[in-house]
């Protein structure tokens, strides 16, 4: 615009993470956990527990549902809170000024980080025989009934140096490596972005492009390989060469999502006032081309497997697409997470207006969530899985537990980082 | 000579004092036929009050109009005219159809789109463009008023209020 309006813009507003917003968190991780403790006891009670495992040939213990849960949360939420950092990381990468007054708001996400590092290894120890078929020794016994050569031959993906067999050094390592990095730049951006603070002038903001460019090679490969690492390996048997893209993209557009809906909570409750339409509208164009991206990787995926359809390849889609409990998300999943935000956010008013974008990007919240459940559960649960009480009380506690410590990061500093560079240059933003 | 057209045409050095001139010039009811600018003036647009664009529903409409045609070719071509199993699949498998018809979506949304903006614009081959004042391809922002377009106001009068506006120049110009 050809006006050049003077700007007073509070820029040292905090975010009040006052008792009521606390107090509703806990009534929803306080309902989660009301249901999670109801959908446990029927599935003690009333479930298929004592029936014998069709695949495996073992007994299904109702543990394993919750063990698999813990494992779809784990990823899920590990990734919204990596690709907080990601997000922040590309706006500094690409020089973007648009966004100058969110980037608080992205690296908030991050606080997450050591909390999923702590979850995720500690869970993997609980659950490692019931998730991950890998982690079975006779696999690799040569003189076992049960011996299996594919597995064999993969195996030193995940023990090396260790003995096949023994305990999984290569693959424990590989998740600390990508937790510790991944928390260590994080921490280094929020440093950097407080610094800016006290200090003002360029040299922060070039010091954390410069990191960011790091940590954009560094998560190029650990994202992909974490996908490997804690979804691809449930299927032991089975690869796809587009998976690391595949969660990359889920994750990506489940970040996404989460953003847009922090920032229409924190707008709404009167903070970021120079956060206008125009920004909104840019966040909503990433909400819609990348559940467009992710429509393209699953059906990327899916088309080559179902045309070659190679054995060993396919089984992966006929355990899903031919079972009575996993046909019907396989659609649900489709409807979430493309029709639902092409058709909805595919006009620019919808894109510029909270009410639209909240109930997409509330909805692709569990269209992914879901996404994560159909790659987790099939391989774990076999028929017992599927989405009930114990799925729904899951998913609300680590919602909850990741709102209040992402929450309680962003309370701790300024919303705005209130001398970056290019934050006149987000004032003027029009499109 | 009666289909002759005259034009008053304002000239501006600046594009700020231009985009105050055009909400000048409309407020005192003087109708704005264009402004001519050797390059984008941001807010231009809203300020001469030109609503937005009615193309993207084209493009929509021509991207359901290639689906659909896609998704009618390939069933009838592989169910009913010529069928053949390919991979063991059934006749009709429309996973396979998915590539085509994303292609002919785009590419009829494409074309329906640059044709029917070459239309709505008067671009076509043949057509003659009238050019106001050559000084809009160099540095200079040209206003043009359209006399048939403002017949309750003097010619006088109009050239007052551009005058008044800022305009550096202003000229008079016909076409045959």
């Amino acid at each position: 615009m050809a006006h050049h309006s003077e700007h007073h813009y509070n820029l040292e507003q905090r975010f009040d993470f006052s008792a009521s917003i606390k107090k509703s968190i806990l009534t929803v991780l306080g309902l989660g956990a009301v249901l999670l403790g109801i959908g446990i006891v029927l599935s003690i009670t009333g479930g298929h527990h004592e029936e014998a495992g069709a695949a495996g040939g073992h007994a299904f213990h109702w543990y394993e549902r919750v063990y698999a849960n813990l494992w779809i949360n784990n990823v899920f939420f590990t990734g919204i809170a990596i690709i907080g950092v990601f997000f922040f990381a590309i706006q500094y990468a690409a020089q973007a000024g648009w966004s100058a007054p969110l980037v608080r708001v992205m690296l908030s996400f991050g606080n997450w980080l050591p909390y999923a590092a702590v979850l995720m290894i500690g869970t993997f120890f609980v659950v490692n025989h019931d998730l991950f078929h890998w982690t079975h020794s006779y696999l690799f016994d040569k003189n076992d009934p049960q011996y299996d050569q594919i597995i064999d031959g993969k195996g030193a993906f995940f023990y090396w140096p260790m003995e096949k067999g023994t305990f999984p050094a290569f693959y424990i390592g590989r998740m600390i490596i990508f937790f510790g990095f991944w928390v260590f730049f994080f921490t280094k951006f929020k440093q950097f972005s407080q610094q800016e603070d006290l200090l003002g002038g360029t040299s922060h903001w070039f010091k954390i492009r410069s990191w960011a460019a790091f940590f954009l090679v560094f998560f190029a490969v650990s994202s992909s390989v974490s996908a490997w690492d804690w979804v691809m390996s449930i299927d032991t048997h089975w690869f796809s060469t587009l998976f690391g893209w595949y969660v990359f993209a889920s994750w990506f557009v489940s970040g996404l999502s989460a953003l847009t809906l922090l920032v229409l909570f924190l707008k709404g409750r009167g903070y970021l006032e120079m956060v206008n339409e125009n920004h909104v509208h840019d966040l909503g164009k990433f909400v819609f081309g990348f559940s467009v991206f992710w429509t393209y990787l699953f059906f990327s995926q899916f088309l080559l497997i179902y045309y070659a359809n190679i054995p060993e390849e396919s089984v992966y889609f006929v355990e899903r697409l031919s079972s009575d409990v996993y046909g019907p998300f396989i659609f649900v999943n489709l409807g979430l997470n493309f029709f639902l935000p092409f058709l909805v956010l595919m006009t620019r008013d919808a894109k510029r207006h909270g009410v639209f974008l909240k109930l997409v990007c509330s909805l692709l919240l569990v269209g992914h969530w879901i996404d994560f459940t159909l790659m987790v559960q099939p391989g774990t649960l076999g028929h017992n899985g599927g989405i009930g009480l114990v799925e729904v009380g899951m998913f609300l506690v680590y919602g909850s537990a990741v709102a209040l410590v992402v929450l309680g990061g962003l309370a701790k500093s300024n919303l705005i980082a209130k001398n970056h560079p290019m934050l006149e240059e987000s004032y003027h933003h029009h499109i | 000579m009666e289909r002759d057209t005259h034009f008053i045409l304002g000239v501006y050095d600046d594009e700020d004092v231009l985009l105050h001139a055009v909400e000048k010039v409309r407020g005192s009811g003087v109708k704005i036929h264009e402004v001519y600018s050797p390059y984008p003036v941001h807010g231009l647009e809203h300020a001469l009050g030109y609503k937005r664009s009615k193309l993207p529903i084209a493009a929509f409409l021509f991207g359901m109009l290639g689906t659909s045609l896609a998704l009618t070719m390939q069933f009838y071509m592989m169910k009913f005219d010529w069928p053949m199993i390919i991979g063991g699949k059934n006749y009709a498998a429309f996973p396979d159809f998915v590539p085509v018809s994303f292609e002919m979506t785009v590419l009829l949304a494409a074309f329906g789109m640059v044709g029917v903006f070459l239309i709505t614009s008067n671009l076509k081959p043949w057509a003659q463009p009238r050019i106001f004042d050559v000084r809009s391809t160099d540095d200079k922002h040209i206003m043009a008023i359209d006399l048939a377009n403002n017949t309750s106001l003097k010619e006088d009068k109009i050239k007052s209020i551009l005058t008044s506006s800022g305009a550096t120049e202003v000229n008079r110009k016909s076409f045959e």
